[in-house]
C-alpha cells in the first residue's frame, strides 16, 4: 500500500530552492507523526554533493537522478525522472514547491499517473491521518479546502508560507542513485538568461517594497530601490504601473501577476485595487503609505501612513539603515 | 497550420466574491463572467500565427451556458470555429477532469498547436495546460512570454524566477500564455457581426465517448468547503510630521513586528 511522502527538490545550477526545503520540512512534520517514510528526490547533473545539505532536513532517503540528460530542464525528461521515483517509492503524497518549474512539471506527472493535484497550497490540515489542502482561489479572495480520494496525490506548496526546519547537521539520510533514461524529449531548455534588474525573486522575498501610481513616474523607482537595498527587499509593482509601461510584468504583484506572502510588504502609492490586495493580503505585516486617506489599502494595512511618499520614504530608509547598522 | 485554443469563462477580476449557501461554490448572482485574462493572450497568439502562416483556428471551452458569451467574443476576435463542451457530468470539474475532457475533444483534430492561458483566473489551479499536453502526448512550454513558430518547430521564452528560459521543441505542442506574450486585440464591429453567423458546435459526454467516466462521483479530489480567508487584524495609523512618521514606523517594525 502506498505510504509516506516523496518531495521533489528543485535545483538550478546546483542551487537548491529554499521553498523546496520548506516543503521537505512540512513533509518531515507529517511523517514523524505518522511514522511513514520520507524520501527526497534530486534531479540534475553533478548534483550528488547536494544530497548532504538535503539530508539535514531529515528525509529518510535521498534519491538522486544524476546524468547529463538532466543537465538542463526539460518537462518530459524531468517527468520521466519523477515518474520513475514515484514508482520506486510508492508514496501517498508527492510534494513540491509551487514554482515556475513545478507549475510546468507536476501536473504533467499527475496526469501521467492519473492522480489528482492541488497546487499553490497555503495551508495543510490533518483529518483522520490524511491531508486536507487549502488552496487560495480568486487570487486569495476565497480559500478552497480540498480532500483527496486517491491512493496517490500531488501537492505544490506556496513559497514562504511553510516554515523551513532548523537544519540538523548530524542527520545522515540514506543516499541512493536511481538510473533514469528519458524516453522522449521533444522540447527542452536551450538557454537561460537572467532578467535585467531583478535581484531578489518576489515570490521568495522576505520583504517586498512595491510601488504604484502614487510614485508619479518611472523616474522615481530609485527612491524605492534605495529602501529595497537598505532592507534586502525585492521590488514589486501594481498592475497600473506595469500596464503604463513603468516597469516589466515580472514585478507585478496581484491577480495576473504574482501572489506573494512576505514577512513584510510595503505598499507605496498603491491605492489597493481588489486585484492587488488579492496578491499580497497573506503577507504577515503590511505597511501602506499613501496620500489619499480613503485608499482601500489602509483597510488591509498593519501600519498605515497618510502622507507624501517622497517626504517619508527617504527618511524611513535612513532610519532603517541606522537601525540595521547599530546591530 | 491547425490551431486549437482553450478558453475559460471566469468571474470578472473586479468582482467581489461571495460564498454560496452550500459553502462550496461562489454565489454567481450579480457576477459578470468574462474570458479568463490569460486566455486573451492565447487567443491573440493563435490569431497572429494564423495571419502569418495561414490555416484555421478552433476555440474549445468547457462549461455551462455562461460559456456561450465567451465563445462569441472569441469568434468575434477572428477565431474560425467554436466547440462548447457542455454536460452536467462535467460540473465542477477539477483540473484533471477538465484536461481529460479537453483532450477528448482535441485529440483527433490534427492540431499543430494547442494554446491555453497559463491559468484560469479564479480557480487559480495552473494545471490544465501541462495535463493536457501529457494526455495529448505532445511536448509543451508553459508561462510563455515570447513565441516563434517555423518549420514544424517552436521557440518559446518562458518566465521563471528572476530569469527567462528559452525552450525549443517540435510541433505539435501545447503552449500556455503568460501576460506579456502580446497585446490582445478587441473584437471589431465587423467581427462581432460575423461571429453571430458562426455556429457553435455543442458536444456532451456521449459525443466525446466519455459517458459516465468523469462524473462527480468518480473524481479523485473534491472541494469540500469554500471559506473567506482569515480576516486581518485592525491596523494602526501613524500620524505626525513625515520625520516622526518615518521614525515611528521603523520603531514599530523593529520592536512590535520584530521584522527589521
Amino acid at each position: 500500500m502506498a505510504q509516506g511522502i516523496l518531495v521533489f527538490i528543485e535545483q538550478r545550477n546546483g542551487q537548491i530552492r529554499k521553498a523546496s526545503l520548506e516543503a521537505l520540512s512540512e513533509a518531515r512534520r507529517f511523517c514523524s507523526k505518522s511514522g511513514e517514510p520520507l524520501v527526497a528526490l534530486l534531479v540534475g547533473e553533478n548534483i550528488k554533493d547536494l544530497s548532504t545539505s538535503i539530508s539535514r532536513y531529515k528525509p529518510d532517503k535521498v534519491l538522486v537522478v544524476d546524468s547529463a540528460a538532466f543537465a538542463k530542464y526539460s518537462t518530459e525528461g524531468y517527468a520521466d525522472a519523477l515518474t520513475a521515483a514515484v514508482k520506486n517509492v510508492d508514496p501517498r503524497y508527492v510534494l513540491a514547491a509551487n514554482t515556475s518549474m513545478s507549475k510546468d512539471l507536476i501536473p504533467r506527472v499527475a496526469a501521467r499517473l492519473d492522480a489528482p493535484c492541488v497546487a499553490d497550497v497555503a495551508e495543510l490540515r490533518e483529518s483522520n491521518g490524511a491531508w486536507q489542502a487549502v488552496h487560495p482561489m480568486y487570487s486569495g479572495k476565497a480559500w478552497g479546502i480540498y480532500e483527496f480520494n486517491s491512493p496517490l496525490a500531488f501537492l505544490t506548496l506556496r513559497p514562504n508560507v511553510f516554515p523551513a526546519a532548523e537544519p540538523d547537521e548530524a542527520h545522515q539520510a540514506l543516499v541512493e542513485e536511481l538510473a533514469v533514461t528519458p524516453a522522449k524529449v521533444r522540447a527542452s531548455v536551450v538557454e537561460v538568461h537572467a532578467a535585467a534588474g531583478a535581484k531578489i525573486e518576489l515570490s521568495e522575498a522576505r520583504i517586498i517594497v512595491s510601488g504604484g501610481r502614487g510614485i508619479k513616474g518611472p523616474e522615481n523607482w530609485p527612491v524605492l530601490q534605495e529602501l529595497c537595498d537598505a532592507l534586502g527587499a525585492a521590488l514589486g509593482a501594481s498592475r497600473a504601473v506595469v500596464d503604463a509601461g513603468w516597469i516589466d510584468h515580472q514585478y507585478q504583484v496581484g491577480q495576473t501577476g504574482k501572489t506573494v506572502s512576505p514577512q513584510l510588504y510595503i505598499a507605496v502609492g498603491i491605492s489597493g485595487a481588489i486585484q492587488h490586495l488579492a496578491g499580497m493580503s497573506s503577507s504577515k505585516v503590511i505597511v501602506a503609505i499613501n496620500s489619499n486617506p480613503e485608499a482601500p489599502i489602509f483597510k488591509s494595512a498593519t501600519y498605515g501612513i497618510v502622507g507624501d511618499c517622497f517626504q517619508i520614504l527617504p527618511k524611513f530608509t535612513e532610519e532603517c539603515r541606522k537601525m540595521l547598522s547599530e546591530n | 497550420m491547425k490551431i486549437a485554443v482553450c478558453v475559460k469563462s471566469v468571474p470578472d477580476t473586479e468582482a467581489k466574491i461571495n460564498i454560496a449557501p452550500d459553502q462550496v461554490g461562489i454565489d454567481r448572482a450579480n457576477v459578470r463572467f468574462v474570458t479568463s485574462p490569460y486566455d486573451e493572450f492565447a487567443i491573440e497568439e493563435a490569431l497572429r500565427l494564423k495571419e502569418k502562416l495561414g490555416g484555421e483556428t478552433t476555440v474549445f471551452s468547457l462549461g455551462g451556458d455562461e460559456v456561450t458569451e465567451v465563445l462569441r467574443d472569441t469568434l468575434a476576435r477572428g477565431v474560425d470555429s467554436a466547440v462548447h463542451i457542455k454536460d452536467a457530468e462535467f460540473d465542477d470539474a477539477d483540473p484533471l477532469t477538465t484536461a481529460k475532457v479537453l483532450a477528448a475533444a482535441i485529440k483527433d483534430g490534427g492540431f499543430d498547436l494547442v494554446f491555453c492561458g497559463q491559468q484560469g483566473v479564479g480557480g487559480d489551479h495552473n494545471q490544465v495546460p501541462s495535463m493536457l499536453a501529457e494526455l495529448l502526448d505532445m511536448p509543451q512550454s508553459t508561462l510563455v512570454v515570447k513565441l516563434e513558430v517555423a518549420d514544424g518547430k517552436f521557440k518559446a521564452e518562458r518566465e521563471i524566477e528572476g530569469a527567462h528560459e528559452l525552450v525549443e521543441g517540435s510541433l505539435p505542442a501545447v503552449i500556455s500564455a503568460q501576460k506579456g506574450l502580446n497585446e490582445p486585440r478587441y473584437p471589431s464591429i465587423k467581427g462581432v457581426m460575423a461571429a453571430r453567423r458562426k455556429e457553435i458546435s455543442v458536444k456532451d459526454a456521449a459525443a466525446l465517448g466519455l459517458s459516465g467516466q468523469l462524473s462527480p462521483d468518480k473524481r479523485k479530489v473534491k472541494r469540500i468547503q469554500l471559506t473567506m480567508p482569515p480576516a486581518r487584524p485592525q491596523g494602526k495609523m501613524i500620524d505626525g510630521e513625515p520625520e516622526v512618521q518615518a521614525k515611528t514606523l521603523a520603531k514599530l517594525l523593529r520592536e512590535e513586528a520584530k521584522i527589521i
